[in-house]
């Protein structure tokens, strides 16, 4: 098979990028979409040429590096899949091929393919975890879960953070991934304690990174490759809404400053 | 001279870490906000210490060269996680975990360190669920358990097949906690590309930032490498592409001794390799063995479909060796059966590499409704892969490289032969002797990271003399300099050939000659070969563009030269190894029906290896004492 591929080049965040045409030869209807990239890199690097620059690391659909919009659509053009887990045979031979980055703002492109999302990270930092230290936690069984409840929350917790929820978005709103990771915690016992401040926090995070809001278009959960459902989105406005309810009563007394050195 | 002190404490077995533990001195608090901890790498062992040491007061400096945190390879492990919580009071026991551990290392790991792997295992968990890791529930709400890997007990917890993921996200949640607070400063896209050694204490290590270019020192009190295992040295395994063994080898080269190189696990059950493009083999989980039965057809070549292949006419191979454990025969003994009848002609698929892996009497006696709910997610992907549908033709197999036993040498400390370089996780060599047992990895990462290293790096920063070291000194100077030389050896080069040519060269020489079978001609071939690849390479590679940007393939041929070097490290070991154990085979230890023999009487040791410049390293020998279970043969007969 060959195909004609339209890959965005931009050397650096301050150059311009531009969509520079490439021949793919030789290519195996069993190769990935990944492997055909490589197969064109190879070539360039033989020419001394600098390489396209993409991310990619386990090739199996669980790290949430690769991040390329296949014409038009985060990760391709298959459900519930990451790039790196897309073959040739889903395309004609010849197709040309439309390959472009992430596009949004809370993401600045690094080089070509590859774009920055630490600010996914910062929003996780802003509230994303249960506050235990390591060590003295009781016993695994001590706190019963409902199977179904184990089972939602597992739904949730399978977001690998690609960011693909915010390049499908026309506001480059990271709800989905927010969403999925309140609800996690949301619904277990652990999780609890921290629920009305956590939903606030990484929110808050969510506007400072410059995420858009939803507009409840669910182009997320379609690109989504692994299925998260943007229900998720609607027990994220319940935890925000509950949030404001709760907080709204008198808050605890701060302790007095004479109780420690009594 | 090198030393090997393993620093076991004496006395039974059962309260080693205990006394351990309460003669360690610690760290007062107030000087822990004074002492600065590097650690490189954030999969299960690396974020799981950081967000420890960080919650404990240290400031911790955090290295990565994916782009955040969460990526690490650890993300990938599928099957779960071993605890000795015996909740089905089905026998299990730390004492059981113990020795199933040891025995399947066969019996070349230190009893010591296993026993406490043991005993720690049920903490890691309490703690996984204090995170909020959805583990797999019953319909009462208790952790569910599954069995796993050649054991008689079910002691594996999981999140469906995603349980690494599960962990990992979790020990990265933690590791946020501790970056939010300001104990830990992560440092992401930065590669450690070196390390600082003053008055002999690792002090530091030099480190690029991925996307600037710009080469750096860092400075600390000790150095922590988490930084996984080296499986791609043979280019094609399952781990992920940036899973790489430059930081472990920059560290062996500036005198950390490295242990058992050869004891490399080669899981059975991946997607056999196709056309010469492919970049990775792509693992199905292990819990297919608990279905799926191996055949090959009796006769060799035989090119019919599978479904024309009378039942007479195939050879059920696992079941007929190893009538006891059959399918779910320990990895090693799985593998090494396959090569067997694929070498002796029988091997189906492209280019003869591969078995077929077959459910139809399990859907013949439960329906294809039950395996699809078991194994729905694994079918799709064997499908989106290789196009087949496994529900009508069985699934085709063959072994690939997938996890390192060897590593780092470290004491009972966790401590390398360098004072204040520790190395926790697969980077080290230290549980699982010579073979590692499904669902072992995880925790071995875990409980490296969260309960042990935590504990006995305060002893080494209470009690070592640790002067300030300058980022100028001569020693961190010397280290920049190692680092900038290379760099720009690799862009000057201006060759023909890419550093992917050479990975592929390096890695196939070593499967056909150090994979999962080895003779003295062979490992002696790859020796005499490799000094002219490696020349070549440094003459003849191509590296397009600047150091001073953004550049991955001058992070990928730096680690494509460590893979030339290293090629050969792995290849003395196997070489000095003359008998068959665990994952190592020597084609001239074997009994007469193609088992292993293990030889108690000149190999019960771990090999650490010492570099010298430009000559042959050498072998140093920690004898393994085993004073708690008597070595027996392991058969599964």
């Amino acid at each position: 098979m060959k195909f004609t591929l339209k890959i965005w080049r931009q050397k650096s965040p301050e150059e311009k990028g531009r969509f520079v045409t490439y021949e793919a030869h030789d290519v195996g209807s069993g190769m990935s979409f990944l492997e055909m990239l490589d197969g064109v890199n190879q070539g360039l690097i033989a020419k001394g040429e600098e390489p396209v620059a993409f991310e990619q690391d386990c090739r199996e659909g669980i790290c949430g590096s690769c991040s390329l919009v296949i014409n038009g659509i985060p990760h391709g053009p298959d459900r519930g899949m990451a790039t790196c887990q897309l073959y040739m045979r889903r395309f004609p031979d010849g197709a040309v091929i439309t390959i472009e980055p992430w596009r949004a703002r809370a993401f600045p492109i690094i080089k070509d393919l590859v774009v920055d999302r630490r600010a996914l990270d910062r929003v996780m930092q802003a509230g994303g975890y249960v506050s235990v230290n390591t060590g003295g936690a009781v016993d695994g069984n001590v706190l019963l879960i409902e199977k179904d409840q184990a089972e939602t929350a597992m739904d949730a917790a399978s977001c690998i953070g690609c960011g693909a929820c915010v390049a499908a978005c026309k506001n480059a709103s990271a709800m989905l991934f927010v969403a999925a990771k309140v609800s996690h915690l949301a619904l277990l016992p652990q999780g609890k304690p921290e629920r009305t401040r956590r939903v606030k926090t990484m929110l808050d995070a969510m506007d400072r990174e410059g995420f858009g809001s939803c507009g409840n278009q669910y182009e997320c959960e379609a690109v989504c490759p692994k299925r998260i459902s943007v229900r998720f989105i609607a027990t994220l406005n319940r935890e925000y809404l509950r949030a404001g309810v709760v907080e709204s009563g008198l808050p605890a007394e701060p302790e007095s400053p004479h109780a420690e050195s009594a | 001279m090198m030393k090997l002190d393993p620093k076991i404490p004496a006395g039974p077995l059962e309260t080693k870490w205990d006394r351990h533990r309460f003669s360690e001195k610690l760290v007062s608090p107030n000087n822990k906000r004074n002492i600065t901890v590097i650690v490189v790498g954030t999969g299960l062992a690396g974020a799981s210490a950081a967000s420890t040491l960080g919650q404990l007061g240290y400031q911790v400096e955090c290295f990565c060269f994916h782009d955040s945190p969460r990526r690490a390879h650890s993300i990938a492990a599928q099957g779960g996680i071993n605890a000795a919580k015996n909740y089905q009071d089905d026998g299990d026991s730390v004492a059981r975990l113990f020795y199933d551990t040891i025995k399947g290392g066969d019996f070349r790991s230190r009893e010591a360190n296993v026993y406490r792997l043991a005993q720690v295992s049920a903490q890691i968990i309490d703690q996984c669920v204090a995170l909020g890791i959805p583990f797999a529930r019953e319909y009462g709400g208790q952790l569910a358990n599954r069995s796993f890997g050649g054991v008689q007990v079910s002691r594996t917890f999981y999140c469906r097949g995603q349980t690494g993921q599960q962990l990992l996200l979790g020990a990265y949640s933690a590791l946020c906690w501790q970056i939010e607070r300001g104990q830990v400063t992560m440092h992401p896209r930065t590669e450690m590309l070196d390390l600082i050694v003053i008055d002999g204490q690792a002090r530091g290590i030099v480190v690029r930032d991925l996307v600037t270019g710009r080469v750096s020192i860092q400075t600390a009190h000790a150095v922590v490498l988490a930084t996984g295992g080296y499986s791609n040295v043979y280019y094609l395994s399952t781990n992920a592409s940036g899973s790489n063994v430059t930081a472990t080898y920059r560290a062996w080269k500036q005198g950390a001794a490295f242990a058992n190189p050869c004891f490399m696990q080669i899981h059975p059950t991946a997607i056999p390799p196709g056309d010469e493009h492919q970049a990775k083999l792509t693992l199905m989980s292990e819990s297919l063995r608990n279905d799926g039965r191996l055949w090959v057809p009796k006769m060799a070549a035989d090119h019919r479909p599978p479904g024309d292949i009378p039942a007479e006419e195939r050879d059920y191979f696992l079941e007929r060796r190893y009538p006891r454990f059959g399918n779910l025969a320990p990895r090693d003994i799985a593998s090494r059966a396959v090569k067997t009848v694929c070498d002796e002609g029988h091997g189906v698929g492209p280019g003869g590499q591969g078995v077929y892996l077959d459910f139809a009497d399990v859907i013949e006696r439960q329906g294809q409704d039950v395996v699809q709910e078991r194994y729905g997610n694994l079918f799709d992907m064997y499908n989106r892969i290789t196009g087949e549908d496994a529900y009508q033709v069985p699934m085709r197999i063959y072994p690939a490289p997938h996890y390192t036993m060897g590593g780092l040498w470290v004491d009972y400390n966790l401590m390398s032969t360098i004072p204040g370089l520790f190395v926790i996780g697969e980077a080290n060599f230290a549980d699982h002797g010579a073979n590692r047992l499904g669902a072992s990895s995880l925790m071995q990462g875990l409980a490296d990271g969260y309960f042990i290293l935590p504990y006995t790096i305060g002893h080494y920063l209470a009690t070592a003399k640790l002067s300030p070291v300058r980022e100028d000194h001569k020693e961190s100077r010397a280290a920049l300099q190692r680092v900038t030389g290379r760099i720009s050896r690799l862009l000057n080069a201006k060759g023909r050939r890419t550093a992917a040519s050479f990975h592929r060269e390096v890695g196939k020489f070593l499967w056909d000659h150090c994979g999962m079978s080895r003779n003295k001609a062979g490992l002696e071939l790859v020796l005499r070969s490799i000094p002219a690849l490696r020349e070549e390479f440094w003459r003849n590679v191509v590296v397009p563009g600047s150091g001073e940007a953004f550049n991955q393939e001058l992070e990928y041929a730096g680690r494509v030269a460590d893979y030339l070097e290293f090629a050969e490290l792995l290849c003395h070991d196997a070489l000095h190894r003359e008998e068959s154990c665990g994952a190592h085979f020597r084609e001239e230890h074997q009994t007469a029906d193609g088992e292993p023999t293990r030889d108690d009487t000149c190999f019960a040791h771990v090999a650490a290896w010492e570099y010298r410049e430009h000559a042959v390293p050498i072998l140093h020998k920690e004898p393994l004492a085993f004073e708690f279970v008597q070595p027996t043969t392991r058969s599964y007969r």
